[in-house]
């Protein structure tokens, strides 16, 4: 069915809610990537299964005429990743976690028929206090949620549940209410920054798109998210597809397009699948196409799939994939805005920014201005992973502290104590706490970590705990980076390549202090010289952990020692007499019979043989073998 | 390349209209078809989108997800991204490609049955370390749930032969 204009719209909408609250209740199943692979979908077709075994009414979907079921759904992502497969039941706010196939019938049992909750599914803190409804929880309490407002809360697979909830109403303003330029002005009003790293001013971008006079102009979303350990663009396209639909759209209009590309990297199946779901639907539903709403307004969207190189996250990289071209940056100026998508000015923000674009142009400029500090208004997404007790995605009041996001929000750390957090990829840095620095109660917002030589990034926070080395993480990332650098400019294809050999030496034992300058030097060269930002940023890590942690780099090339204990070449195997028994399986499970001994006497391991395999220690029921 | 081969072939570029600019997504969909872009077919979509081999081939050779080698009936792709790397992946690669015989520059089995590969960051970082065998992510591995996978994964292919 068509909606033709902006009155069918709101009559549609209308009817959407009246279906929606017909459903007496609810049963969302987070659908996201996490808890797919953690078995959700079993979950969901074990319900579905279930109430038609028993004749309980059940929609899977949102029903043209109002009658009273339970709905069924898949949900996009709730963020609480650990503790997936996620289920919530509405109008309770329950969460479930850990959900298992067999929980189904105790659930339908007694949560949908009977309205008891079921406390050994509900989550319960370290100290065991249990929370029945999520939104109780401490890692969802201290969570202010704008571009994720919907995520985990209505059907990702449904434009009718997305227009019941207020969807498309900023489009409506959008094409009738407001003239293009208005829509710039709110934008670059809210203070709104590109939330994809760089923290650029989007009304900005806007406007210099706005003034070309060029005809035909494109509109792009980069989901390129190549950070690894970073998730919040993937959780937003698959679980609210329409909402970066409905900010590109707006996009289009303020500054004159009329077509559209969203560049999905291609290890995100499910999210390519949802936005070409989600494009089906808003161009059978009117949305997308000709005439929109009747305003006279055209837009297209097309979906563009990566395949695997974080340098096209790179804007003029990015652009030439869409063109079907080698990945490769360009020199600029001239700049997308002006020569972007195939050679015409284009719009190119990222997944979370256009998230943000509908709430804004709905409740103002001035009411996003009262969430974050002076110039960085508004929230960010973090994805929140590594040694965290709740790994998962959060959305956060820009200007949070570390602290509140790690320990309140994140549970603390799991397995050690805090040491550092990799903030903005490989091309960010790490904050950290040191006897020197202490980084926990710095805001994180664009300026404040600019200051200290981190950046935003997309938003991966990964946590590192005492037993991570700062050298190893280090050497990770310009492996990283100097697998992705496409070759183009010589600084980033030679020098990280250089900077990589260095740290392959340190963490062998092999480096010297004259390597630590080396390093500096060589990062000096690389963030000046390269060609574009993945360039520019691939030392970062390396510098960061220079400046905070050069005593762990110091007892590599010096002492030869890892103070972390993870570098194997600089570490020994020993066996603890104290604990041996004697009972020789680590000698017999060793490949090169280091290990020698006498039974029921403690074993000695030569470590001139020693391969440092680590099976005599996977082996040891009694803990005796020891890393030292 | 035999007849039947190069219909589908037609197939997939008619679906893309011909477009030189969807020349990823037609390789794409000839490796979804093939696991990995046999080079006669390269050849043959180069003068059907009338581009030149070299572009087709440099933009097959950019993209880490392309492969100009056949792969194994199994590819396990283990994520090595930040967030599994400091939840301990490397042991877990290092137990598929000893358990197999494997390496970074030999990543297939003689007997074309297991491809081993790195991949970067899946986004499932709630379950690290993860890995994916055809796309099916596996969650929280660890060296033994790797023997019993790849023991599973043997007996599955035994039983369908």
């Amino acid at each position: 069915m068509k909606i033709k204009t902006r009155a069918e719209l709101e009559a549609a909408r209308k009817s959407y809610q009246e279906s929606l609250a017909s459903q007496k209740k609810q049963i969302l199943i987070c659908g996201g990537t996490g808890c797919v692979a953690g078995g959700s979908l079993n979950i969901y077709n074990r319900l579905q299964q279930l109430m038609e075994e028993r004749n309980i009414p059940c929609s899977v979907k949102l029903e043209e005429e109002p009658h009273e079921t339970v709905g069924l759904k898949k949900s996009g992502c709730h963020g609480f990743c650990e503790m997936g497969p996620l289920l919530r039941i509405e109008p309770m706010g329950w969460l479930y976690i850990h959900v298992k196939v067999e929980d189904c019938e105790e659930i339908l049992e007694k949560s949908i028929l009977q309205d008891q909750v079921i406390e050994r599914l509900v989550y319960r803190d370290a100290e065991g206090v249990p929370y029945e409804r999520q939104e109780d929880i401490p890692f969802y309490k201290q969570q202010t949620r704008v571009a994720l407002e919907h995520c985990g809360h209505i059907n990702a697979e449904s434009i009718k549940e997305y227009i019941a909830t207020g969807g498309y109403t900023a489009l409506a303003k959008a094409l009738f209410d407001m003239e293009p330029q208005e829509i710039v002005d709110e934008i670059s009003d809210s203070c709104l920054r590109g939330r994809g790293g760089g923290g650029f001013p989007t009304g900005r971008k806007w406007a210099q798109v706005r003034a070309q006079e060029e005809p035909v102009k494109y509109v792009v979303c980069n989901g390129d998210e190549g950070d690894p350990g970073a998730f919040m663009d993937r959780s937003m396209m698959e679980g609210d597809p329409h909402r970066v639909i409905e900010g590109m759209m707006i996009a289009a209009i303020a500054t004159g397009s009329h077509e559209g590309y969203i560049y999905v990297r291609a290890e995100y199946p499910l999210a390519v699948a949802r936005l070409s779901e989600a494009i089906r639907q808003a161009e059978k539903y009117g949305i997308l196409g000709e005439n929109i709403l009747g305003s006279g307004f055209d837009f297209r969207l097309h979906i563009s799939q990566g395949a695997g190189a974080f340098v096209c996250g790179e804007g003029s990289a990015l652009t030439a994939s869409i063109e079907g071209n080698r990945g490769m940056p360009r020199v600029k100026p001239p700049r997308t805005a002006e020569k972007g998508l195939f050679g015409k000015p284009t719009v190119l923000n990222n997944v979370e920014t256009y998230c943000n674009v509908p709430s804004i142009l709905v409740r103002g400029a001035s009411w996003y201005k009262t969430i974050g500090p002076e110039n960085n208004h508004g929230t960010k997404a973090f994805a929140l992973t590594g040694n965290v007790n709740n790994t998962g995605l959060i959305e956060v009041p820009m200007g949070t502290t570390l602290r509140e996001v790690i320990f309140n929000i994140g549970g603390g750390v799991k397995g050690g104590e805090f040491k550092a957090v990799q903030i903005g990829g490989p091309s960010g840095g790490c904050l950290c706490q040191t006897a020197e620095e202490d980084h926990l109660d710095m805001h994180l917002d664009f300026d404040s970590l600019k200051k200290v030589g981190a950046m935003i990034g997309s938003g991966g926070l990964v946590v590192m705990n005492d037993k991570s080395c700062m050298v190893e993480v280090a050497r990770f990332f310009m492996n990283f980076t100097q697998n992705e650098s496409c070759g183009k400019c010589i600084p980033c294809r030679e020098g990280t390549k250089r900077m990589l050999e260095i740290l392959n030496k340190i963490v062998e034992g092999k480096g010297s202090m004259e390597d630590l300058e080396l390093l500096e030097e060589l990062a000096d060269t690389i963030s000046q010289t390269s060609l574009c930002g993945l360039g520019k940023s691939a030392p970062n890590p390396v510098l960061s952990t220079l400046k905070y942690f050069r005593d762990e780099y110091i007892a590599h090339v010096v002492d030869k020692k890892c103070p972390a204990g993870q570098c194997k070449a600089l570490l020994s195997y020993q066996i603890d007499p104290e604990l041996c028994r004697g009972c020789s399986k680590c000698a017999r499970q060793c490949p090169v019979n280091a290990i020698s001994g006498e039974i029921k006497k403690p074993f000695v391991i030569d470590n001139e043989k020693c391969i440092k395999c680590g099976a005599c220690m996977e082996g040891c029921k009694f803990g005796a073998v020891k890393l030292g | 390349m035999q007849k039947e081969e190069q219909s589908k072939l037609e197939a997939i570029l008619a679906e893309h209209n011909y477009d030189p600019s969807s020349v990823i997504a037609i390789m794409q969909a000839i490796q979804g078809e093939y696991r990995y872009l046999p080079e006669e077919m390269l050849s043959y979509v180069a003068k059907r989108l009338k581009v030149s081999e070299a572009k087709i081939y440099g933009v097959a050779t950019f993209y880490e997800n392309f492969s100009l080698e056949a792969k194994g009936k199994y590819v396990i792709k283990v994520c090595d991204g930040t967030a599994c790397h400091v939840r301990k992946s490397v042991p877990i690669l290092e137990e598929f490609r000893t358990l197999l015989n494997v390496s970074e520059g030999n990543p297939t089995t003689p007997d074309m049955l297991f491809t081993v590969e790195t991949v970067s960051c899946l986004g499932a970082c709630g379950l690290a370390p993860v890995c994916t065998v055809n796309d099916h992510v596996h969650p929280s591995m660890t060296p033994e749930k790797v023997r019993e996978l790849i023991a599973e994964l043997k007996e599955e292919a035994a039983h369908e032969n």
